[in-house]
């Protein structure tokens, strides 16, 4: 039974240049139907999107100028022609012209991921922070940290995080006047933001950190560890929770979706500049090109980040490597 | 006395042990029963909220507009002097059944591309891999997103944004889970003893896939609500003057500096359904693993 699920690797065991070159296929292939997908996915949407360039209905544009949008956003050629010059601009890196902003897509991108990728990698790392320390307090723990920790984990999963922004201004910027409200540069302006977006998400972790720290800390090499004199710090530290944090590792990528849907809420919240507000006005205003470049952005950063998490499991554990 | 145990007694005591430990472990649990109450207490407020609150959620009297909680307005009054508790109460309908269709739509589509996958030949299977896969390329809330871009702003189509953006984590889920039944011994002997595929499916596999099915169902309504909520609150779903938990807070959000409890309140609910439902999900599923 259980060659049938391992068949593929069974059949003839992938070298590890050959798995790269599967996956990056794979990944090419991902990316393509993704553009497809989201290209006549847009065609859906009712109404001229020449007149949407010009304004929307209300604009009332002359027919002059509603045909010379067509002409020069090539909307009068056979949708299989549309279809294979964006795809080929695509593949170029050319996410065409904003509808409302009139830049360069790229630009637009360019100039809000930056924001984003900071507010997203600070998150990241905060929650694992606060995962870790939940996680070893609830194991090291008795009883009532115990339950106080899975508590915690439950609710914090579960505040969703346009209120925890909320209520983080209403307390640290309007009562305490400790904190910005909205987002000034520099650190003081990032505390809140960050916050709003890592507690959530060390709910998660931590929830799958404990349960793998726990068995890890019942597993054989821990036992040997404590035989040879290591102090139960020690053996958490050093043995038990690296072993803990690989599953947490492989959640990276599902984790950096979860900062982006985040960063759409927070930027927003925070006004802070970045590719989640962009993304939203842009749906909000049916910026058509913004949305499809933000999406395959995002689409390419998040296949890339499952790619690197996935050879990082190869690494980490040899059995994944010869099957 | 002989040295062998008397396989009767063994056997009784084993039987009672077993008994006695799933007794235990079957105890409703304090966490599960705060949650129970606080669903119970939902579900009352969204079937007959007139039992909950006297005041009408959406009668306007300027006079009494942003008085703080009292006991007179529990929660407050909002700009137009209308009852934030009373407005709460009357929005866990719109929110619960937002929540609940969601799900029904995300797990439905996820059982009917688990179910081709899971019960498909190998080519089939590998074409749903790969369409799921191409879905998991849109992370979180970005199908929802495109969607909404697609079919405009409203409460259904944030809905099914929510249903269709849960639905691919649910297929690949429902797939492994079909998988491994499909592979189980009495499946097997079940085939063997001549049943036709389709009463296999039928008795066999689909009520050994409903269980854990519910338990995640029982997750998701929870996790819908929030996202559901979340876009009411960018302005992408339920419309202001409406009692919904996130057009709530979004409408509050206005009036922060003086008169904290127009968001404070709306969002609480909002902690609260989801916590309960992941409490029951996760108890479902502990007990489901024990029975």
């Amino acid at each position: 039974m259980t060659a049938v699920v391992a068949l593929p690797s069974a059949r003839r065991p992938l070298t590890a240049w050959r798995w790269v070159a599967t996956r990056l296929a794979g990944a090419v292939f991902v990316l393509w139907a993704v553009a497809t997908l989201t290209f006549f996915s847009i065609r859906l949407i009712p109404g001229d999107p020449a007149e949407a360039i010009l304004g929307g209905p209300g604009s009332r544009a002359t027919p002059e100028a509603l045909a010379q949008v067509r002409e020069q956003y090539g909307f009068n050629q056979p949708l299989f022609v549309q279809y294979l010059n964006e795809i080929g601009r695509l593949a170029r890196g050319d996410f065409g012209t904003s509808y409302a902003l009139k830049a360069p897509v790229t630009t637009v991108i360019l100039e809000g991921a930056g924001n984003t990728l900071i507010l997203a990698a600070v998150s990241l790392a905060v929650a694992w922070l606060i995962a870790i320390g939940l996680a070893v307090w609830a194991t090291r723990g008795g009883r009532v940290s115990r339950a106080i920790a899975t508590g915690l984990e439950i609710v914090s999963a579960a505040v969703p995080n346009f209120w925890l922004a909320t209520i983080f201004i209403l307390i640290f910027s309007i009562g305490l006047h400790w904190l910005p409200p909205v987002s000034a540069p520099g650190i003081p302006g990032l505390v809140l933001p960050v916050l709003t977006l890592a507690i959530p998400l060390a709910g998660f972790l931590g929830q799958v950190m404990r349960e793998s720290l726990l068995n890890a800390l019942d597993a054989p090499f821990t036992l040997s560890a404590r035989a040879r004199g290591e102090s139960e710090t020690g053996v958490t530290l050093k043995h038990a929770l690296r072993h803990a944090a690989l599953p947490g590792i492989s959640l990276s990528g599902w984790a950096f979706g979860s900062l982006i849907s985040g960063a759409v809420v927070v930027e927003t919240v925070f006004a802070r500049p970045g590719l989640g507000r962009s993304l939203l006005n842009a749906v909000l205003i049916r910026d058509i090109p913004v949305v499809i470049g933000v999406v395959m952005v995002v689409a390419l950063v998040y296949i890339v980040v499952t790619l690197l998490t996935d050879l990082a499991d190869r690494i980490a554990d040899p059995r994944l490597r010869n099957p | 006395m002989t040295l062998t145990a008397d396989p009767a007694t063994v056997e009784q005591s084993t039987a009672e042990r077993t008994h006695r430990v799933s007794r235990r472990r079957m105890r409703l649990r304090p966490a599960e029963l705060v949650s129970g109450i606080v669903l119970l207490f939902l579900l009352v407020a969204a079937v007959a909220p007139q039992l909950l609150t006297f005041y009408d959620p959406l009668a306007i009297q300027p006079s009494d507009a942003f008085r703080a909680p009292s006991l007179l307005h529990w929660f407050g009054t909002d700009e137009s002097g209308r009852d934030v508790y009373t407005r709460v109460i009357y929005g866990a309908r719109s929110s619960l059944l937002i929540g609940v269709f969601a799900t029904i739509i995300g797990l439905g589509l996820a059982l009917i591309l688990g179910a081709i996958a899971g019960l498909g030949s190998r080519p089939v299977d590998f074409a749903v891999n790969r369409l799921l896969e191409v879905l998991f390329a849109f992370p979180g809330l970005l199908l929802a997103l495109l969607f909404i871009t697609i079919f405009g702003v409203g409460v259904v189509t944030s809905t099914i944004a929510v249903g269709l953006a849960t639905a691919p984590g649910y297929a690949r889920i429902i797939r492994t889970q079909i998988i491994s039944t499909r592979r189980s011994g009495y499946v097997e002997a079940a085939t063997i003893l001549g049943r036709s595929r389709r009463a296999v499916f039928g008795r066999n596999i689909l009520p050994n896939v409903a269980w854990p099915l519910l338990a995640l169902a029982t997750l998701g309504i929870g996790q819908a609500i929030v996202w559901a909520s979340a876009l009411s609150f960018l302005g992408l779903g339920a419309v202001p003057p409406a009692a919904e938990w996130g057009a709530m807070l979004s409408a509050g959000r206005t009036y922060m500096t003086n008169a904290w409890w127009l968001t404070f309140f709306p969002g609480i609910f909002v902690v609260l359904s989801a916590a309960a439902a992941t409490v029951l999900g996760h108890s479902i599923q502990r007990r489901n693993r024990e029975l």
